[in-house]
């Protein structure tokens, strides 16, 4: 049986089992979960989460979703849907940027906090998240938050643990608020503009209060997203239609909004950084950016920036985090200030005190 | 009086003018207070029945103060307790005899308004309401409204990670708090966040609200800005009883219409608004008042809707409101039903949340326990989010009857936690619920939060004796000590 077959836990109490083995030896561990990434350049054996799956409860009325870690993300998708729900945050798949051929699991989005173009009007992931249980670097099985809407009893670890990347704890499970899935959705298309023009579009769209959900740039073209109730759509459509008349939208019905999630126009290959930004800093970025001989998108209303090509983007922005390597050297995230950093590392040592959950992956 | 605080510090006591002297050393002469007379008025915050003056009380105000003050205490060996306004139904900001009070209040200023990139940056003495004050003009808004915003401070929102009426559809502090400065014990100032939409690291911030002052003092905040609503409306329905309203939440919230708040009244408390307020509620055992937003047609449609779904539950009352002064009339009673409980009585107002499915329950047991317990509860909240507000009447002036009220308060959230919610949605741990925080969590569970406070406050001089239990703790802060 090969060293993966061994470390892929199906129970919690496995799980917990084999990290205080682990902890006792010191023996570094490379978390996984359904195998969307290719490269996790940690040390170790590989940890597999994929058996840790399926769904504990799912509350339609308390908008609740209860799901260990290794539940594939499509399987989920389906069972909100039928509801008439979704996760709002819109989890990504990174497969086509990431170059894996497994399946996104929940436990791998909440790691990475990922979430797709809606994140500018309901928040990110760690924003739907509240609860979990995990298992710490010594084995200790634990729990934080629960499954109401409003909780503050005691620290928030949910919001620590989502987005640490498997460096803090294994996630056991996880609960999720879910919503209602709007039933009308258009998007207006800004073809041929710049990065300057779409970030005054976007600026227009999102001082109004129609909600836009979406607000992207990508290849040229401004994209923005409503979503509503039947009666609403119409209405706020025509008056953003008015408001940017100027800057001549055409209405699309069918609008590439799954493959603006996914980031899918910088699939294949070249280094690939995610950069976060003051949205009206963006279109100066870009044009730095593009300096460097790389192509760049924007997301979020301006507040995240994709870069697709060579160099080192961080001397021009500093939250840039490089998430497809493909030769580019250095550390994959950004260099923190000294104090924070010194935090960071307190909590690490807290959580693992051996150091061996996905060692070194989020080290800047 | 029956929750526990820890014997003060004789030492730290004994060294009192010289430590006031230090802080005199590095702060303007206003900014300092012992004076016993005048640091009487921070002996208690909200939490009346417990009271301590403080060793002194120290108002910057500034980071840069707040960082001298906090390296006085730090090297002093002096506990620090962080207070806003001294709202804190909880007892968050209560005093010990050997702390330093440090008030956020004097820290006003609103640094910048940028609304292209859709935030406000401020000191964290500003009031809650004055951020959405200063927005209005901009037609913009900031979300969290907890009801003590006309005098809560940004400062304690983010202490206590508040919510309000509207969360149900803008979230709480945490999902609305961008960036902040943090003060360390060590007088360090950290940078946490800031105008962008993530973390470049490890989510620090996120742990940082709602820690109750365990970690640092917020100093300066960067919070997310929306734009104004075209217009708000609520309905008011009436029900025959408890689990129907109950139903009736629960099916608003799966049919797709997110109201931007779902408030829950029951009988008792009905009686009260209405011998007080005189709102004109109708005579029957639960009230909901839902409010949507939007422009006028999508009112219109969204309470359609709604109405369709009342109707199918036989409604005793579905009230429309055609105009601001009838909008106006439905949430009179509401918005006045603390203190028309106020006039019955003393009250401990308590707010566990439990999943909206088990509200019915919840409110059945509740008056089982109140029988049991001799004490009248009246039951006012936040339904579409199960964050429940039971009121407990009590006469303070009565020996033993605040006691009996602890006792009750105690059982309806362990009955939360029990159902499986929490202990509290908004209000925090404080000292009130401290000890109750083993029936939520087991041992290692706070082990763990208090290992987080180990890393940001080495000496537990931050805000002492409140949200860990004194037992559970006790290790913890004797390896601070040494």
């Amino acid at each position: 049986m090969s060293v993966a077959l061994d470390l892929a836990p199906a129970t919690e109490a496995e799980v917990a089992e084999v990290l205080a083995d682990c902890h006792a030896r010191r023996t570094p561990l490379r978390l996984t979960g359904g195998g969307t990434r290719v490269e996790n350049r940690a040390a170790g054996e590989t940890l597999s989460l994929s058996r840790l799956s399926g769904v504990v409860t799912y509350s339609p009325g308390e908008m609740t979703l209860i799901a260990r870690p290794g539940t594939p993300l499509p399987e989920i998708e389906r069972m909100l849907a039928a509801e008439g729900q979704a996760l709002a945050f819109e989890p990504p798949d990174m497969r086509p940027v990431l170059g894996g051929n497994g399946t996104p699991t929940l436990g791998g989005t909440v790691a990475a906090n990922a979430s797709g173009p809606r994140r500018l009007l309901v928040g990110a992931c760690r924003d739907h998240l509240l609860g979990v249980r995990f298992v710490d670097g010594r084995g200790r099985i634990l729990k934080n938050g629960g499954r109401v809407m409003k909780n503050v009893t005691g620290l928030d670890l949910s919001k620590l643990l989502a987005g640490s990347h498997g460096t803090l704890a294994v996630l056991t499970e996880v609960v999720l608020k879910t919503l209602p899935l709007l039933p009308a959705r258009t998007t207006l298309a800004f073809p041929g503009v710049t990065e300057d023009i779409a970030l005054r579009i976007f600026t227009t769209a999102l001082s109004t209060p129609y909600e836009v959900s979406g607000a992207a740039h990508v290849g040229g073209a401004a994209y923005l997203r409503i979503e509503g109730l039947d009666g609403q759509l119409a209405y706020r459509r025509d008056r953003l239609l008015a408001l940017l008349a100027d800057h001549r939208p055409e209405v699309m019905d069918e609008a590439p909004w799954q493959a603006i999630r996914d980031v899918a126009h910088f699939a294949g290959g070249g280094p690939l950084w995610r950069i976060l930004c003051k949205p009206s800093d963006a279109p100066g970025l870009c044009d730095r950016l593009r300096r460097m001989g790389g192509d760049c998108s924007l997301d979020w209303g301006g507040g995240l920036i994709w870069y697709h090509g060579p160099g080192n983007p961080r001397a021009l922005a500093p939250y840039a985090t490089l998430v497809r390597r493909e030769g580019a050297e250095g550390p994959a995230f950004p260099p923190l200030p000294p104090a924070v950093a010194r935090l960071q590392d307190g909590l690490r040592r807290s959580f693992d005190p051996a150091g061996i959950l996905n060692p070194g992956l989020m080290d800047a | 009086m029956s929750i526990a605080m820890p014997t003060p510090d004789a030492g730290v006591i004994a060294r009192g003018p010289q430590i006031v002297a230090a802080l005199r050393a590095v702060l303007p002469p206003d900014a300092v207070i012992d004076d016993p007379q005048e640091t009487r008025a921070y002996e208690c915050d909200a939490l009346t029945a417990y009271r301590c003056p403080p060793l002194a009380v120290v108002l910057p105000r500034s980071t840069a103060e707040v960082a001298a003050a906090m390296r006085i205490c730090g090297q002093m060996g002096v506990p620090v307790v962080p207070r806003g306004a001294g709202t804190s139904l909880a007892g968050g900001a209560l005093p010990t005899a050997d702390c330093v009070i440090l008030g956020t209040m004097r820290l006003r200023e609103v640094l910048e308004i940028d609304t292209d990139n859709r935030f406000i940056r401020v000191q964290t003495g500003v009031t809650n309401l004055s951020v959405s004050a200063e927005l209005e003009p901009y037609g913009f808004f900031y979300a969290p409204d907890p009801s003590s915003q006309l005098a809560c401070t940004i400062a304690g929102n983010i202490a206590m990670n508040s919510g309000g009426a509207h969360c149900l559809k803008y979230g709480v502090t945490t999902n609305n708090l961008l960036g902040a400065t943090v003060v360390l014990t060590t007088g360090e100032v950290v940078e946490l966040g800031g105008p962008e939409l993530g973390p470049a690291g490890l989510d620090l911030l996120g742990v940082l609200c709602g820690s109750e002052g365990q970690l640092g003092v917020v100093t300066e905040a960067t919070l997310r800005i929306l734009p104004r609503p075209e217009g708000a409306r609520p309905v008011l329905i009436g029900f025959d009883s408890p689990e129907v309203a109950g139903e009736c939440v629960a099916n608003i919230i799966r049919s797709g219409v997110l109201p931007v708040a779902i408030e829950y009244m029951d009988e008792p408390c009905l009686r009260a608004v209405e011998a007080f307020a005189k709102a004109g509620y109708p005579d029957c055992p639960a009230v909901l008042i839902v409010e949507v937003e939007g422009s006028k047609a999508e009112i219109d449609d969204q309470i359609a809707r709604i109405r369709a779904i009342a109707d199918a539950l036989n409604p005793v009352e579905f009230r429309e409101s055609r105009n601001a002064d009838e909008a106006l009339a439905i949430w009179k009673g509401r918005k006045s039903a603390f203190g028309a409980m106020g006039r019955l009585g003393d009250y401990i107002c308590l707010d566990g949340t439990v999943p909206v499915g088990q509200l019915p329950y919840t409110l059945r047991r509740i008056g089982e326990l109140s029988r049991q317990h001799g004490l009248e509860v009246a039951n006012v909240f936040h339904a579409g989010d199960g964050n429940m507000h039971p009121l407990i009447l009590f006469n303070a002036n009565k020996p033993g009857d605040l006691a009996r009220a602890e006792a009750f308060g105690f059982d309806i959230l362990r009955l939360c936690v029990e159902v499986g919610g929490c202990l509290t949605g908004e209000h925090g741990v404080g000292v009130e619920k401290r000890d109750l925080m083993g029936d939520q969590y087991a041992p290692d569970d706070l082990a763990i939060q208090m290992q987080v406070k180990d890393v940001f406050d080495p000496g537990w001089l931050l805000n002492p004796a409140k949200v860990f239990p004194l037992d559970a703790s006790a290790a913890h802060r004797a390896r601070a000590a040494e």
